[in-house]
């Protein structure tokens, strides 16, 4: 009996952790994904099992577990929109500076606001919203794909009735949002929670950056090897790793070097520079020595610059060139506008707006490269500028005798642009308004734009104005095309290459000692010239000899 | 069939020559085989050198930068170790006693070869036994050596490890430089390529240096006692030289 009885649980016991191992393998090999990474399902949760009429309501119902979400996102760049730089100590972020796009958000806000973190920022001077539930969770957290933002409500959100003629920041139409099904949908943000604002800035696809655009949502391995599904298939999060909602990767304070990224297992890695993953000696070919010369370059030269040989990938333009001094034209009195430019998807662009003046556009573009230490400095609303020259809305520093410069690429947007011309400043500029009667875009008068806008954001203007050629300088960083395709030697080192106007150091293969070859060439010449000489009079006196 | 592999130049019984004894020239194996190993492939990679950093220079574009650059710094590196083995060869068999420079006869060996070659003179100089190099050629391989080679070779390394020293704050200007120097040097070679292929068709038939170079062997002035030496120690009688007989 009690031997039968052994047996039985000797036999059971066996099976369970048969049983075990059998589901731990078997969890290994097919179940692992169906597994949620999170440790909590969302749409499980009461309190967000109702119907919500706004989004603020439905912070509200997060903050009820996450109690310390909205703190710590009302102390990161994407909710303040201010960046106190910590080298130049510049006042910076997008409550501050002026850049060659749309100019200025102060006066403007409603539209520039549509794509801030949070609900209702309707006055730069004022700061963002105070009230926790002011912070928008889902535009980050929603999974649906459906949560956007209506383009010029300030941030807020398509619920109810929704007016025919709305649009998305992303230029859809606006459908209502079933907010309750969007907040038992969230988790960690995908690229296409990131791109809604960061693929349309400056108020369309790939408008500003030139290497962030709708592209990214699907790209193939030739646009970027990094997020596409046929390469690594990664998140904006994989690279811009957070803490406390505080995200690695600034372009006002880059890590131009890369080399803070470098660290063992388990120690900070919330940097998103290249080598944080790659390291600073990755270059195994073509062969030993060239990979030995290739990982020397890397102390100079930036991944991005020749891994990324072109930008504005995937059929998706970026602008390269506002005019704002031709703006104002009109036709029988109305606006109008011209589609001058076909994209690579067959979307005809802009080419004239009445609202905007001239753009050109550029699609696989070559960038601009220059010498690059990451401490961006901006050419600011109150800072002198001389209107003689190109203004650099915002510059680059870096030398090749600055041990924290390299080269890096950028996109160098041209502008043009307003200014004050007895003070000499870059001036605000007041576009948005529909009702009002001094928005650029609704009443085409520059006098009265100009004079609203610096009123706006409580700065002195001398009531005179002109426009002033500018560049603005976007370091280019994403879009990394495959290994196949990075820049050959000879894309630099060569006459005319692609570094021309990177100056300042020999370049080999670019640069010549020119006096020393042309005397070099004339020695040999002259050496060559002699001994044929010499040896043709061997030649001829040695047959006269023969014949004597 | 002597080679001179065999003569042990500081051997007591070696004999000496003096200024009045009559000499004969003997057709002798001179340059031993690892000497003509390493002219021959030192006159490979050197040209490649050249090829390659003319190229890199900008002055060419029949290779790809990248190509150029594996090419130029591997054959480098071979040359280097060549250079290594050779210098251990010169002490090892006293070899570098050759490239000792000697006045004697220097202006009559500069004087036939720009005017008395033209005119069917005889050399001013002959081969011997432990004097393989005419004056001329001995101070211009020491020159070569001294300036062209020296520089060639301090600027190239330092360039190749250019990464070693560039945080230094003068490496932008000193790099620019050795640059300079890498460049001259190599012009200057280039002249002497030029001239010293030219100097190889001066013998008579105009192959003959060419061929004395890959068979090793050459004409050489020795005395009776050198010839009574040399044959006693190989056991037969030593070829005559075909070009006085």
């Amino acid at each position: 009996m009690t031997r039968t009885l052994t047996f039985k649980v000797v036999v059971a016991a066996m099976a369970v952790l048969f049983n075990l191992v059998g589901t731990a393998f078997s969890q290994d090999a097919s179940s692992a994904n169906e597994l949620r990474k999170s440790t909590a399902d969302h749409s499980m949760f009461k309190v967000l099992q109702q119907e919500f009429s706004s989004g603020p309501q439905v912070t509200k119902a997060c903050l009820t577990c996450h109690t310390e979400a909205s703190k710590q996102v009302m102390n990161s760049i994407h909710w303040k929109w201010r960046f106190d730089h910590p080298v130049t100590g510049q006042k910076l972020g997008k409550s501050e500076v002026i850049n060659s796009f749309c100019g200025n958000v102060a006066s403007n806000e409603p539209r520039c606001t549509s794509c801030h973190a949070g609900y209702g920022w309707t006055d730069m001077k004022m700061g963002p919203p105070k009230s926790q539930t002011a912070v928008d969770c889902l535009i980050c957290h929603d999974q649906t794909g459906k949560y956007t933002k209506i383009s010029t409500a300030a941030g807020h959100v398509a619920v109810g009735e929704v007016p025919s003629k709305a649009k998305t920041i992303t230029g859809a139409k606006a459908k209502p949002i079933d907010l309750s099904k969007s907040a038992m949908s969230v988790g960690m943000p995908k690229r296409e929670n990131c791109g809604q604002c960061h693929f349309y800035g400056g108020g369309g696809d790939n408008v500003k950056h030139g290497d962030l655009s709708s592209a990214l949502y699907d790209p193939s391995v030739h646009v970027d090897v990094h997020m596409s599904k046929d390469g690594a298939n990664m998140q904006c999060s994989n690279c811009h790793v957070s803490k406390n909602h505080n995200w690695a990767g600034s372009r006002y304070h880059v890590d131009a070097k890369g080399d803070s990224g470098i660290r063992k297992p388990g120690a900070r890695r919330d940097v998103a520079t290249c080598e944080s993953c790659h390291g600073n000696t990755p270059h195994k070919g073509p062969n030993p020595l060239l990979a030995i010369k290739i990982n020397d370059h890397t102390d100079r030269v930036a991944c991005q610059t020749c891994h990324i040989p072109g930008f504005a990938k995937g059929g998706i333009a970026t602008k390269t060139k506002w005019d704002w001094s031709t703006a104002g034209k009109l036709k029988d009195g109305k606006p109008y506008a011209e589609e001058g430019y076909t994209q690579g998807n067959g979307k005809h662009m802009h080419t004239y707006m009445s609202k905007k003046g001239n753009f050109e556009w550029g699609e696989d573009v070559i960038p601009f490269y220059a010498w690059f230490n990451g401490q961006v400095e901006y050419t600011k609303q109150d800072d002198t500028i001389d209107p003689s020259k190109v203004v650099e809305v915002n510059k680059i520093p870096g030398s090749p005798t600055d041990p924290r410069a390299r080269i890096w690429p950028f996109k160098r947007m041209e502008g043009r642009q307003a200014y004050d011309k007895k003070l000499n400043h870059l001036v605000m500029t007041n576009v948005f308004g529909p009702q009002s009667d001094t928005a650029f875009w609704t009443n085409f008068d520059w006098a009265k734009a100009i004079n609203a806008g610096m009123k706006k954001a409580g700065r002195s203007y001398s009531g005179e104005f002109g426009f002033v050629d500018t560049y603005m300088y976007w370091p280019i960083t994403h879009m990394v095309a495959p290994a196949k395709e990075a820049l050959k030697c000879d894309s630099c080192h060569s006459d005319g290459g692609r570094l021309a106007s990177v100056t300042g150091f020999y370049l080999p293969g670019r640069d010549k000692f020119k006096w020393l070859d042309i005397l070099g060439i004339l020695a040999v010449a002259v050496a060559f010239i002699g001994v044929t000489g010499h040896g043709l009079v061997r030649i001829i006196t040695k047959g006269r000899r023969t014949a004597q | 069939m002597t080679d001179i592999r065999n003569l042990d130049l500081d051997r007591p019984d070696a004999p000496v020559r003096k200024p009045k004894d009559k000499t004969r020239s003997y057709r002798i194996a001179i340059y031993k085989g690892y000497e003509r190993f390493w002219h021959w492939s030192q006159a490979f990679l050197i040209l490649s050198l050249l090829f390659t950093g003319f190229g890199l220079h900008g002055l060419h574009n029949l290779l790809p930068f990248g190509m150029a650059v594996t090419l130029h710094t591997g054959a480098a590196i071979v040359l280097m170790t060549l250079w290594v083995f050779t210098i251990f060869w010169w002490f090892t068999t006293g070899e570098w006693k050759q490239f000792f420079p000697k006045n004697e006869n220097l202006w009559n060996i500069i004087k036939y070869y720009a005017w008395g070659i033209l005119q069917g003179a005889s050399k001013p100089y002959h081969k011997r036994l432990h004097s393989k190099q005419n004056p001329l050629q001995a101070i211009t391989y020491v020159a070569l050596t001294f300036f062209i080679g020296s520089t060639l070779w301090a600027s190239g390394i330092a360039y190749l490890f250019y990464n070693m020293w560039e945080h230094y704050g003068w490496a932008n200007q000193v790099f620019t430089v050795i640059v300079f120097l890498h460049t001259a040097a190599a012009w200057g070679m280039a002249i002497f390529v030029v001239i010293h292929v030219y100097m190889a068709t001066t013998g008579e038939p105009w192959y003959h240096y060419i061929q004395s170079m890959i068979t090793g062997r050459d004409d050489v002035e020795l005395t009776d006692a050198e010839v009574a030496f040399l044959e006693e120690r190989q056991g037969e009688p030593l070829d005559t030289s075909p070009a006085k007989h």
